[in-house]
């Protein structure tokens, strides 16, 4: 950083779209002397990462308050219970999976029901982790680490376009999200009745037009928005006959077109 | 039980895209299915989360903060702002409803 005054020689301006190419050339030079010094982190790093955690923050309002009506439904009679409803927060962090989770147990059936519900509704992470696949960096256990921060909202917070993802918007936004999430629900399981119905919110708006904003930009090209058109088609088409979950799952068929040639 | 067969069963799904693929280039067939992903999922989230109810299909307060999303995005307006205007109107409608 202290050497990235003037030119910068061996510099790729077009080191990523967006970034200036002094921010490039910030990079690399940083980049060589990352050890440096106890914050020395490069600095488009330390920015999406930031970034990404920004971006999630109206949204960790939402999903905390979720958490808190998650704790509220487990910790009431019949529910998954206190304690296994923080520990599930923590370790499965997938609102909607949990949610249907505790109301099947909630609703008096049986723990396979309520396993295969959360596991159908958290299926859609198997395409969702295939196309974070390649923008992961590092090692086997950093790729594992980052993968669990991966929910539908960091997922589409670090979405570039054309399956390219940023990993440390990814993680940025995720560690936020986790944290609400978390934290949420311990409130809920501690004394949540008294709060508010997210919905009289309209907390649950708030979902959907973030979809949607994250996906505006991604329409780039009539493919797009042909697999775009069809995946909500195949949602919407599915939603009354199966499960909730499965038509999500089944939408990611309609990136199949990909196939077609140009 | 269950919130140990979740758990485990959610980790090893999330993991499994980024560990066992990892770094290695996919060929160029499959990498045009992958990019395509994105917005086919997206658009499968905006429509169950706008319009999705258990299993049925309504229209409430929520397909119109989907709209004034919808009008806020073609203005530009930045992220944040659609989204809070969004949930807003939700707010507002159910409570001049109820």
């Amino acid at each position: 950083m202290r050497t990235a005054t003037g030119t910068c020689p061996g510099s790729s301006p077009s080191y990523e779209a967006g970034h200036e190419p002094f921010v490039s050339c910030l990079f690399r030079a940083q980049e060589t002397s990352a050890s440096i010094g106890g914050m020395d982190q490069p600095a488009p790093i330390r920015f999406e990462l930031r970034r990404g955690a920004v971006t999630a923050i109206p949204l960790a309002i939402a999903v905390g308050l979720f958490g808190v009506s998650f704790g509220v439904l487990s910790a009431a009679d019949g529910g998954l219970g206190a304690l296994p409803a923080i520990v599930m927060s923590a370790t499965t962090f997938a609102g909607s999976a949990q949610f249907a989770a505790a109301s099947v147990v909630a609703g008096g059936g049986g723990a396979p029901a309520a396993i295969a519900a959360a596991l159908l509704l958290n299926a859609r992470y198997l395409p969702i982790g295939v196309s974070v696949a390649r923008s992961l960096p590092g090692r086997r256990l950093r790729r594992f680490a980052a993968s669990q921060l991966v929910v539908d909202e960091s997922w589409a917070i670090a979405s570039d376009g054309e399956g390219r993802f940023d990993p440390h918007r990814l993680v940025g936004a995720g560690a936020v999200l986790w944290l609400a999430w978390v934290a949420g629900t311990i409130i809920g399981v501690v004394g949540g009745e008294a709060l508010g119905d997210p919905a009289a919110l309209g907390l649950d708006a708030a979902f959907p037009a973030l979809f949607l904003a994250l996906l505006a930009p991604q329409l780039g090209s009539g493919r797009a928005i042909a697999a775009a058109v069809l995946g909500a088609a195949i949602a919407l088409a599915l939603v009354p006959f199966t499960p909730p979950g499965v038509p999500i799952i089944a939408a990611a068929a309609a990136a199949l077109i990909g196939l077609v040639r140009r | 039980m269950i919130v140990l067969a979740v758990a485990l069963g959610t980790i090893v799904i999330k993991a499994s895209g980024p560990v066992v693929l990892g770094g290695r280039p996919l060929p160029p067939r499959v990498q045009g299915v992958v990019a395509l992903l994105a917005p086919a999922l997206l658009a499968a989230l905006v429509a169950t989360t706008a319009f999705g109810s258990g299993q049925q299909l309504v229209i409430d307060a929520r397909a119109a903060g989907l709209a004034v999303a919808a009008v806020a995005i073609t203005l530009r307006a930045p992220v944040l702002l659609v989204v809070v205007l969004a949930a807003a109107v939700a707010a507002v409608i159910r409570l001049v409803g109820a």
